[in-house]
């Protein structure tokens, strides 16, 4: 049954990132992308990581991703681009190379050494009936415990990022108006 | 039905290495700057995901941890990156990487 799920949530998150590098209109390449951040939230599930699952279906799908929408919409640019012709003529088949090279890296890194893994923690919780909320509590006590201050930086980035970008976007008036 | 194989740790990560490679291809071919924010946004749910496979491994919930604030700071990403790239871009009937070459001074 695990690996039904697996094979399931696997073939949907293949699918989608390769949508979203192979499509041709930003808009579907941004359709694509909502069906991989489903399939990572559906192996989060898969992995015990309740809380994380949902708020990756909230930020990413929820905000993230319909962010990417209206910039698209805004920018008038959700028409089907051209992407036969490539300006630089090596790069694909580089990008091809150097991709595969990675992969192969990162897959030997990962069959030699997921055995010497360590355990160092005092276990996960795991979510049953008799303890729904057992991993938010878990991830709760981490977050505002531990990791509190971490948390109260962020909340500082946001902020600025959220200030940087009204101010970044905002249209240029005239000067005039600030002479007067 | 083949005997209940349990899927491991190590096709968790191989799935998030090419998820990842996914990513990085896709930044390297596409030349729409919309669309290469979507690539690293694959990459960091590659990454993502990696944690989550490794937080039952190590018996640690430090690495959900780290996704949450990945997760913020991805958002936080997303909205200066979308509003650098608005502010390009606007106006501009075909939006490419290569047109920003143009501002430099």
């Amino acid at each position: 049954m695990e690996l039904f799920v697996f094979i399931c949530a696997a073939v949907m998150v293949l699918l989608g990132a390769l949508g979203v590098i192979l499509r041709s209109n930003p808009v579907h390449a941004a359709l694509s992308l909502v069906l991989t951040l489903f399939g990572v939230a559906v192996l989060f599930v898969a992995q015990e990581a309740h809380f994380l699952a949902a708020v990756q279906v909230i930020v990413y799908a929820g905000a993230i991703v319909v962010l990417f929408l209206f910039v698209i919409m805004l920018l008038g640019v959700d028409k089907a681009e051209d992407i036969k012709t490539e300006p630089l003529t090596a790069q694909r088949p580089l990008a091809l190379v150097l991709g595969v090279g990675v992969f192969a890296v990162l897959a030997a890194a990962i069959v030699t050494s997921t055995e010497s893994v360590v355990r160092r923690g005092e276990g996960l919780s795991v979510t049953n009936v008799e303890d729904p909320d057992a991993n938010i509590r878990q991830i709760a006590r981490s977050i505002f415990g531990d990791y509190v201050f971490a948390f109260e930086v962020v909340s500082i980035l946001l902020l600025v990022a959220v200030v940087g970008t009204v101010l970044l976007t905002r249209r240029q008036r005239r000067e005039a108006v600030v002479s007067k | 039905m083949i005997a209940a194989a349990e899927p491991t740790t190590t096709w968790y990560l191989l799935l998030s290495a090419l998820l990842f490679v996914i990513g990085m291809v896709g930044v390297m071919i596409r030349r729409n700057p919309l669309v290469m924010f979507m690539c690293i946004e694959l990459m960091l749910n590659a990454v993502n995901l990696s944690f989550v496979s490794l937080a039952p491994r190590v018996a640690n919930i430090d690495g959900q941890t780290a996704v949450f604030f990945v997760l913020v700071v991805a958002a936080a990403e997303v909205v200066v990156g979308l509003g650098i790239i608005v502010s390009i871009m606007r106006g501009r009937t075909h939006a490419t990487v290569d047109d920003v070459a143009e501002l430099k001074g």
